[in-house]
């Protein structure tokens, strides 16, 4: 493995897995890596999954420029990568006159930043459209462009094209410090060795700030904000249609109600800042909030059906706005900073600004040809009776249901090991085909898919983990324990 | 000496209190509310018994088998039967029923497949 | 497309399923099939090798896998044709069955009556809102059961345990045997839902204390468990702050409950009851969908096999009879939850039924020398005196036909429980 790459990207979140993508039609290698053992395992995985309409970020702003450039990108890219999106839309729902005010603050932003089709909806129009919405609601932005999408998968099909175009992948790399070299290559000194690159790519999102401030004298500084969500079985109808945001005010931000892109309904997030950016556990306080102000959308909530919580914390950089292009004073280095909502939908026309402005100035030449991208095959549940049986003539192993909750086989599960950036762990096949995301949340399929990956890369059973490093699923055979180096 | 023990034969649970007298033998049992109660206070005070059951690897399978006790054996003994089922060697095929160790622990009990393995 | 027809279909080789099988068998229905989504009949029974099953039908003490092997046995004597490794994909309403394998491909069969018997399974952590991190080594004991019974692995070896139900308790005692230290048995109720037997077998007799109205209130590991905090909960079942112990552990196991598993059944508008989370049923085990039948666990969760037995018998027979139109349902007695009681099955009985009807139910609390009483208006159909009713047991009481003489159905069926003197 080769210490030495023309660009290196730190960070495999959406950001930076999108920009890997677009670094991958130039003639330079590059090289991403990670502190987690997958891409989107920070903040990409775990946030509300909207692609926002534009209305909310201040005209003039680089959030609002990238989330609408980004936004009206989504359709397309999503269509080319077969990742799960919809344009479902939202409703921003007011309770006062003082919400009013707001929403029509909203309104005349969102058309400044060039939002289509905004309006506002009293009551009536409202509960006609969402008859599960609080009646005490008076008033509701409808936003007809707002759209869900499933982040961590955008990413993986971002990281796969980006793969399959020459861009290598590692992970467990922690960057402990940057600096330059004599010659004007960075030293990136990293847990697993020293790395040398030309051009460096900060998209490390919490660990942004830091890393920033190592390579220039102007110096920034991130909150780390931490969102905890409940995520609800798929229910037999969608208790609502459209994504439910509350009206910003003097209380907060509020929480949404969702659907997701796989029919469950999601709930959150609350918002509390933290120390720790990797403390992504939920608390009661922090979940009792995100309850408490659920019900003033959704009266009718019930926990019953909930399935998982989970937390994601936000990279909020204290001046408010996203910093993205070149880090001052210090020539070959980039970055995408402070990226928190609306990160997401502004994720591919971020990479595509710092694309054009890295090939631009290191100039890059464009590759000669590019691999054209490998679409997934089609989840098998999503399949029609004739495709099905097509699929089962050509590949047997469709013909056995590994998670029976999400109706995934074992041809699903295989191909997600063998994807351009393999899923080597239980929770990257869990996240890459949904095997372990329904009701009994891999009660019944976890044993089922370590043997599978095991049989597939050849692991052995006891080195599976749930999610890399040292999170090993056994800890030995009946008769001795597993001996085991530190992987970490 | 008195024990206090919880009676398991039904849902009740009764609390019996047990008398024993210095050579350990059972003098009487309260708290009972049936017969039975009364036997399974004298048997668990003077030589509790067990099951043991367990699974052990089998060379030529990935399915371990698994087996018992063909009797209860006494209690104090569980975890010797399980260190000499670590040290038993098996191959398939197995019967239901087959002995799999005689005379575990010298208890003149056997350790019995409870299912096949083909 | 492949397309089949058998006279009955049943979904699930475990216990449920092979009885029903059985029982259609012997009423001399020549065309059956069951099929199994596991490599091997036998179900869930197949990783409980510990003993105490069968007491009640087989008068002995059987493991797990020696109790399905009987079963496993006489289908085969009676050439029952069991399909393993297959997967029923949907259920339609006029019982068109779709289902897939490595070895077939894609099928669709009709058939003239389905029997559902797909069990039920483990409700996860989420399903109690724990707070904490999202670390390895937080496992359903079911699955941890899987793992050592049926795989020869270790999951853990420093164990606490959230539930004391009957599948969390055989694992403290599995996973001590196998060289783990079970630090804690942890129950949010003031009572266990385990059988006594187990608490005294399985965790007395190695020094695991059991914690009684206490919860798992957070859980800490960056990559693999390691504490959990546990707290004592007031009569609303809140945490009471100040009461927090932390056990250093890698492994959780939850036994936190059981849920029907019934997709298949709503796929195929069957209407299910929120007391049970299974179907809704009349007295011979026919769901709202016409020729659609359920039993076992994926129709309520039982206590005991034998009972799962004996309740999948009478709806494999019912199916028989149903296949040759031999009875017709007519006007029905509705029959509801009182007070104690939870999940009564079934909920509708045959006005004028010819043989006895077995109504189950769970109690909904402890009661002591309490009486179940079944009504009908001021009709008091039957009173029964028990020295304890318990949510871990199952109560059942057979109805005598004469005992509905005069019901016209106009007035529900009420069972309850009375309380007596504590």
């Amino acid at each position: 493995m080769t210490n030495v790459t023309d660009i290196l990207i730190i960070g495999g979140g959406v950001i930076g897995c999108a920009l890997a993508r677009e670094l991958s039609r130039f003639s330079a290698s590059v090289l991403l890596v990670d502190r987690a053992w997958d891409v989107a395992e920070g903040a990409s995985k775990a946030n509300s999954g909207i692609v926002h309409a534009g209305y909310d970020a201040v005209p003039g702003s680089l959030k609002a420029k990238y989330n609408v450039e980004g936004a009206q990108l989504y359709p397309s890219l999503c269509e080319e990568l077969s990742v799960p999106y919809r344009q479902c839309g939202a409703l921003v729902v007011g309770f006062s006159e003082e919400d009013r005010d707001t929403l029509e603050d909203l309104l005349s932003r969102g058309e400044a930043n060039g939002v289509p089709g905004l309006r506002i909806i009293g009551r009536d129009e409202m509960l006609a459209l969402e008859p599960q919405l609080n009646p005490d609601a008076c008033f509701a932005l409808l936003v007809p462009t707002s759209g869900i999408v499933s982040p961590y998968e955008l990413t993986f099909a971002l990281a796969d094209d980006a793969a399959l175009n020459g861009v290598s992948f590692r992970f467990g790399v922690d960057v402990h410090s940057v600096s330059r070299e004599s010659d004007g290559r960075f030293l990136v000194s990293t847990s697993q060795g020293d790395l040398f690159c030309r051009i460096l790519v900060n998209c490390a999102g919490s660990s942004s700030a830091a890393l920033h401030n190592q390579l220039s004298s102007v110096k920034y500084s991130i909150t780390h904000r931490r969102g905890q969500y409940y995520l609800l079985d798929r229910p037999a109808a969608l208790p609502f249609e459209r994504t439910i945001f509350q009206c910003p005010s003097r209380m907060g931000k509020g929480v949404l109600v969702s659907p997701t892109v796989h029919g469950n309904v999601l709930l959150g997030p609350s918002a509390e800042d933290i120390d720790d950016p990797l403390n992504t556990e939920t608390t009661q306080e922090g979940l009792d909030s995100v309850m408490e102000k659920v019900r003033l959308t959704w009266p009718g909530v019930s926990l019953r059906t909930n399935i998982t919580n989970f937390s994601g914390v936000r990279a909020h950089e204290d001046s408010g706005d996203f910093v993205i292009g070149a880090v001052e004073g210090c020539p070959g280095a980039y970055e995408a900073l402070g990226i928190e909502s609306p990160g997401l939908s502004s994720a591919p026309a971020i990479a595509r600004a710092l694309c054009a402005q890295i090939s631009e100035e290191q100039a890059l030449t464009p590759s000669p040809e590019t691999v054209p991208y490998r679409k997934p095959a089609v989840p098998f549940r999503e399949m029609t009776p004739e495709e099905q049986e097509k699929a089962l003539r050509e590949n047997p192993l469709y013909g056995n249901v590994i998670c029976r909750c999400e109706v995934v086989t074992e041809a699903e599960i295989v191909q997600a090991i063998h994807r351009p950036v393999p899923a080597l762990h239980i929770d990257a096949v869990k996240r890459r085909t949904r095997a372990g995301m329904g009701r009994c949340q891999g009660g019944f399929c976890s044993p089922r898919v370590a043997s599978i990956i095991s049989r597939e890369t050849g692991i052995p059973l006891l080195e599976i983990t749930k999610n890399g490093g040292s999170s090993y699923l056994l800890t030995g055979t009946l008769s001795e324990r597993a001996e085991r180096k530190d992987r970490t | 000496m008195e024990q206090i023990i919880t009676c398991i034969n039904c849902p009740v649970g009764c609390r019996m209190t047990v008398s024993l007298n210095e050579t350990g033998e059972v003098v009487s049992v309260s708290g009972n509310t049936c017969a039975r109660g009364e036997k399974y206070a004298h048997q668990e005070c003077t030589l509790p018994l067990r099951m043991v059951t367990a699974v052990i690897p089998v060379a030529n399978s990935d399915v371990p088998l698994s087996v018992k006790t063909a009797q209860p054996v006494p209690k104090k003994l569980i975890f010797a039967v399980m260190e000499e089922l670590k040290k038993v060697q098996v191959a398939a095929p197995v019967a239901l029923g087959q002995v799999i160790l005689p005379d575990v622990c010298g208890t003149g009990v056997s350790v019995i497949a409870t299912r096949p393995l083909l | 497309m492949i397309r089949e027809h058998v006279d009955i279909l049943i979904i699930g080789a475990g216990p449920a399923g092979l009885a029903a099988a059985i029982a259609a068998r012997e009423d001399g229905i020549d065309s059956i099939l069951v099929l199994e989504r596991e490599a091997m009949p036998g179900g869930i029974l197949r990783q409980c090798i510990h003993n105490g099953f069968g007491l009640h039908r087989f008068k002995e003490e059987l493991t797990g896998p020696e109790y399905a092997q009987r079963d496993i046995d006489r289908a085969l004597e009676l050439k029952i044709p069991i399909e393993c490794s297959t997967t029923v994909l949907s259920v339609s309403k006029d019982r068109v069955v779709t289902c897939i394998s490595r070895e077939k491909g894609l099928r669709l069969i009709e058939a003239g009556a389905v029997i559902l018997a797909m069990g039920c399974r483990e409700r996860p952590r989420g399903a109690l809102c724990t707070p904490g991190t999202r670390c390895a080594g937080i496992y359903s004991a079911g699955t941890a059961q899987r793992f050592v019974n049926l795989e020869g692995f270790m999951p853990g070896q420093r164990v606490v345990i959230l539930g004391s139900g009957d599948i969390g308790l055989i694992m403290a005692r599995r996973m001590t045997l196998q060289g783990a230290k079970v630090l804690a048995c942890v129950e949010i109720m003031p009572f266990s839902s385990g059988l006594n037997r187990n608490i005294v077998q399985c965790l007395q007799d190695y020094d695991i204390p059991l914690y009684l109205s206490h919860t798992v209130t957070d859980i800490q590991g960056r990559e693999r468990l390691e504490s959990v905090t546990v707290s004592k909960v007031d009569e609303r079942r809140r945490p009471i702050p100040g009461t927090e112990m932390v056990f250093e552990c890698d492994t959780l196991l939850l036994s936190v409950g059981l849920i029907p598993e019934n997709e298949l059944s709503e796929g195929a508008g069957v209407v299910i009851s929120p007391a049970t989370s299974g179907a809704v049923v009349t007295d011979s085990f026919e769901t709202s969908v016409p020729g659609i039948f359920a039993c076992g666990n994926v129709l309520h969760v039982h206590d005991l096999v034998d009972h799962v037995s004996n309740e999948s018998f009478r709806a494999g027979h019912a199916a028989a009879s149903y296949v040759r139109s031999e009875k017709k349902p007519g006007l029905m007695l509705k029959v509801e939850d009182g007070a104690g009681v939870r999940g009564v099955v079934p909920q509708l009985i045959r006005l004028a039924p010819q043989e006895p009807v077995t109504l189950m139910f769970r109690p909904s609390g402890v009661f002591r020398n309490a009486s179940a009483v079944i009504s009908c208006g001021d009709k008091e159909l039957m009173r029964r005196k028990a020295m304890i009713f318990t949510p871990g047991e199952m109560a059942a009481y057979s109805l005598k036909p004469e005992l509905f003489a005069g019901l016209d159905g106009s007035l529900p069926l009420t069972v309850r429980i009375e309380k007596g003197d504590e």
